[in-house]
């Protein structure tokens, strides 16, 4: 069914259930430990899969002998890329996957992984691990992004060729990609500029620091039936992927997925599964294989470090007249396009007559990037929202007025092309400028910054079903990931279009053989995709309700309508007759047709545009430089908050980890190229002590092209921390802060060049 | 009715087209212009075949393509962007 004949933007209902709080169905489950999380699953005669992993940054693989640790008793399968062979059929980014998942000729960074084994027990797969004789060359290695795209880099892939530079080069190297987007003519706008301010951002490479580790629980019979339980983001991607590159039909492989401790991005990608599988398969047993805190930040997908220019002209009564930036960004051992995506969000707030954004993407000896929430926006952000403070004060004007009078609104030109409808930039900033946190005093050591960001959303493949249980209750099939609320929306959802209490419906995420494909949980579009499916799966379960009523009645069904949970007869020969509740058609479900269910197969375009601004107070001790977050609030465009407490939850979780990425998380690499902090004493994410209480305000501008009005919001509410932190700190400390993360040595060495 | 439409291009879409900011393409629906662009200017169906997403009067469509192109309507070619 297409979405647009569902007729979407005409529903004006009166909501019931929609914008209430109801407990979380998950809630008692997570609290008590019942919740089952990727680790939880085991099976009977469940072997231990262990992965050996490169120590080199860069290094060719001269030899594996893998002989004395396949005789250890106790082992039943060693796998090295021998048996993964390439069956991408010339996908070149699948390939990457492959490739990613286990080293080939090279290990191409510290962690990669280089063979694996099943046994017994984790004691005898240790034992294992190191009895495999690995003979390395190490080569020259680069992990600092600026130095990957100098000409003497060490080159990283002999295939890599820079696309969208002409003329063509014709050797090879560590810049895989450039990318140019906006309009006008900036040198012109600088002319025209009576204040132009430039200047040089660096961040650091941060981890989406989620708290459960990657785990899969793999089986795979002789017959090449296959079952797969595993923590992700996108179980039916999963599954689509390791199917490809263990060469088996989708159909065979049935992944359910388990609770998420936290993804944020990483849980995007397949690392350990396919081995979990091809050790299984070899074994004849099934696998378990749970990574380590410390592989999980040597291996799997950390955010981009980046370096990033940015120059900015405007005239003195507050009008930009152009921008520019160029942002290099690194996507660890292979291709990436993270810069590209960084130049597409970078000046989305604003209105902009000339504009222009390069991007240059590098390879490195780090390990392979994946999306972390709004993947490359918040340090294009941290650029570029620095800058346009700097310039506010240079012409002497109140920074979120000067972003007021430059703001993109309906019929903007947006810097990456196409042309807004309505968006939420204006009014997140006149709530923030009118915020009574904007007025609050600030003490000593204290500085206030506010920020704005921007996130394109999406929405993609999504089913949805919706089964009525002959007691008349509702059970809800999903198949997009939980990862923040959406089962509770969900259910809401149904709920609301049924007329039956929020009690009565139950949502389950149901495995990849329940269901149609459905898209991964990214790009803010869970609850926005599944909500939308999921009022349409109750539309078409309606219509199987009133005809169920008709044939009770004897009456057509054109004169039963649904309203309140029940269908009502109409018209004058009917109309007296006693509606009959949803209870009272399932229980003559049998004699009517059978079950009754309703389904929605969507692709859900049209997610809409987020903005948000933030405020942030951070007091900067100047003896130590230690900075604490002493008030923060979060203002964002939700279009409609299904369930707002899920919605200030979203808010709240982007800005802590925005905050951890301004103040003090980071991947500390040795000059050997080996990662120095993989763990959480080392790699300080925020708690609750370091954090306030994340105020957060919900503008609700509907968004035209889902039902409710729904956009997403998992991911905007990370993109502007980084920036309201360092001006905060900047103006704390009076020195630009303009190297993230703003740890205490290196807010200390500012000063020290005060 | 002329359903001839200026094609904005994203930067990686360009060199196949000669360097040009944006082509002319007749085409009634998103599938027609992918069609005719591989058809006009093969080195964008690798790129087609990974994914673009499509902006027409600014809502982005990533996989609908049996989407009508409206006559006069801004289309702009853009990258599919991943999300965390």
């Amino acid at each position: 069914m297409s979405v647009d004949s569902m007729n979407p933007d005409l529903v004006n209902k009166k909501f019931k259930i929609i914008g209430t709080r109801p407990p979380r169905p998950d809630g008692i489950d997570k609290v008590t430990g019942r919740a089952r999380y990727g680790a939880d699953f085991t099976m009977p005669g469940q072997l231990i899969g262990l992965v050996l992993r490169s120590p080199h940054a860069h290094a060719l693989i001269e030899k594996i002998d893998t002989s004395k640790a396949e005789k250890l008793l106790g082992v039943k399968a060693v796998i090295t890329s021998k048996d993964l062979p390439d069956l991408t059929g010339g996908d070149r980014g699948m390939f990457d996957i492959l490739e990613n998942c286990m080293a080939r000729k090279k290990a191409l960074y510290d962690g990669h992984a280089i063979a694996a084994v099943a046994a017994v027990d984790a004691a005898t797969a240790r034992k294992a691990l190191k009895l495999i004789d690995v003979k390395y060359k190490v080569l020259p290695h680069v992990t600092d992004v600026d130095e990957a795209l100098k000409p003497d880099s060490p080159v990283i892939h002999s295939h890599v060729f820079t696309e969208g530079i002409e003329p063509a080069p014709t050797k090879p190297s560590n810049w895989n990609k450039r990318a140019e987007y906006g309009h006008g003519d900036v040198d012109a706008g600088f002319r025209e500029a009576d204040v132009v301010i430039s200047r040089s951002y660096k961040t650091e490479q941060t981890h989406q620091g989620y708290i459960e580790p990657h785990s899969v629980s793999a089986s795979v019979s002789p017959d090449g039936m296959a079952e797969m339980w595993v923590c992700t983001q996108g179980h039916f991607v999963y599954r689509n992927q390791c199917a490809t590159l263990l060469g088996l039909d989708a159909n065979k492989l049935r992944v359910t997925a388990s609770e998420i401790g936290g993804g944020f991005g990483g849980k995007t990608h397949v690392w350990a599964e396919p081995l979990a599988l091809a050790l299984s398969r070899k074994a004849n047993r099934p696998v378990k294989l749970t990574m380590t805190r410390d592989e999980v930040f040597r291996c799997t997908g950390p955010t981009s470090s980046t370096s990033v220019d940015v120059k900015i002209g405007a005239k003195k009564d507050g009008t930009i007249t152009a921008a520019y930036a160029e942002l290099r960004y690194q996507g660890g051992a292979f291709p990436s396009n993270w810069a590209e995506f960084g130049a597409m969000t970078s000046w989305a707030c604003y209105d902009l007559k000339n504009v222009k954004s390069v991007s240059k993407d590098a390879i490195v000896n780090r390990p392979k990037c994946a999306a972390y929430r709004a993947p490359s926006a918040p340090a294009a952000a941290f650029a570029i929202e620095s800058t346009v403070d700097e310039v506010a004060k240079a012409i002497g004007m109140d920074p979120i007025d000067f972003r007021i009078k430059n703001a993109a609104k309906e019929g903007t030109k947006s810097s990456y092309g196409p042309v807004y409808g309505p968006i939420g930039i204006g009014p997140t900033l006149e709530a923030a400028k009118n915020h009574p946190h904007m007025k609050a005093p600030l003490g000593k050591n204290m500085g206030r910054g506010m920020a704005c960001g921007f996130w394109f959303n999406f929405g993609g493949q999504t089913c949805v079903d919706v089964n009525i249980t002959p007691d008349g209750n509702v059970n809800v099939a999903q198949g997009t990931i939980d990862v923040g609320g959406a089962r509770a929306a969900i259910a809401m959802a149904v709920a609301e279009e049924l007329g039956v209490a929020y009690e009565n419906v139950r949502s389950v995420v149901a495995d990849t053989s329940s269901l149609g494909h459905n898209d991964m949980t990214d790009g803010s579009r869970g609850t926005f995709s599944s909500s939308m499916a999921a009022v349409f799966a109750a539309r078409n379960a309606i219509t199987v309700l009133r005809n169920r009523a008709a044939k009770i009645w004897e009456i057509p069904v054109d004169e039963v309508e649904w309203k309140d949970g029940a269908a009502h007869a109409k018209g004058t020969h009917h109309g007296n007759r006693t509606p009959l509740s949803l209870k009272e058609i399932a229980a003559q479900a049998g004699n009517t047709g059978g079950p009754m269910a309703g389904h929605a197969e969507i692709t859900a375009d049209g997610a809409g545009v987020s903005f948000a601004t933030h405020i942030a107070d951070v007091e900067t001790d100047p003896e130590t430089g230690r900075s604490l977050v002493k008030r923060y609030t979060v203002i964002q465009d939700a279009g409609k908050a299904l369930h707002p407490s899920y919605v200030e939850g979203q808010y709240q979780g982007g800005a802590a980890q925005g905050i951890g990425w301004a103040l003090n998380e980071e991947y500390v690499y040795g000059k050997d190229g080996r990662l120095q902090n993989a763990g959480f004493l080392d790699y300080r994410i925020p708690v609750c002590s370091d954090l306030p209480f994340i105020d957060t305000q919900i503008l609700e501008i509907a968004n035209p092209h889902h039902p409710y009005g729904v956009r997403g919001v998992g991911e905007t509410s990370i993109v502007p921390p980084l920036a309201a932190l360092a001006i905060a700190v900047s103006n704390a400390t009076g020195v630009r802060q303009t190297h993230l993360p703003m740890s205490p040595p290196r807010v200390l060495k500012s000063l020290k060049s005060k | 009715m002329s359903n001839r439409h200026i094609i904005h291009l994203w930067g990686a879409l360009r060199p196949f087209a000669g360097g040009a900011l944006s082509i002319s393409v007749e085409a009634f629906t998103i599938r027609e212009l992918f069609r005719k662009l591989s058809e006009l200017h093969p080195g964008m169906e690798p790129h087609i075949k990974r994914g673009v997403a499509v902006s027409i009067d600014g809502k982005i469509y990533r996989d609908q393509w049996e989407t009508p192109l409206p006559p006069d309507a801004e289309i702009y070619l853009l990258p599919r962007v991943p999300g965390g």
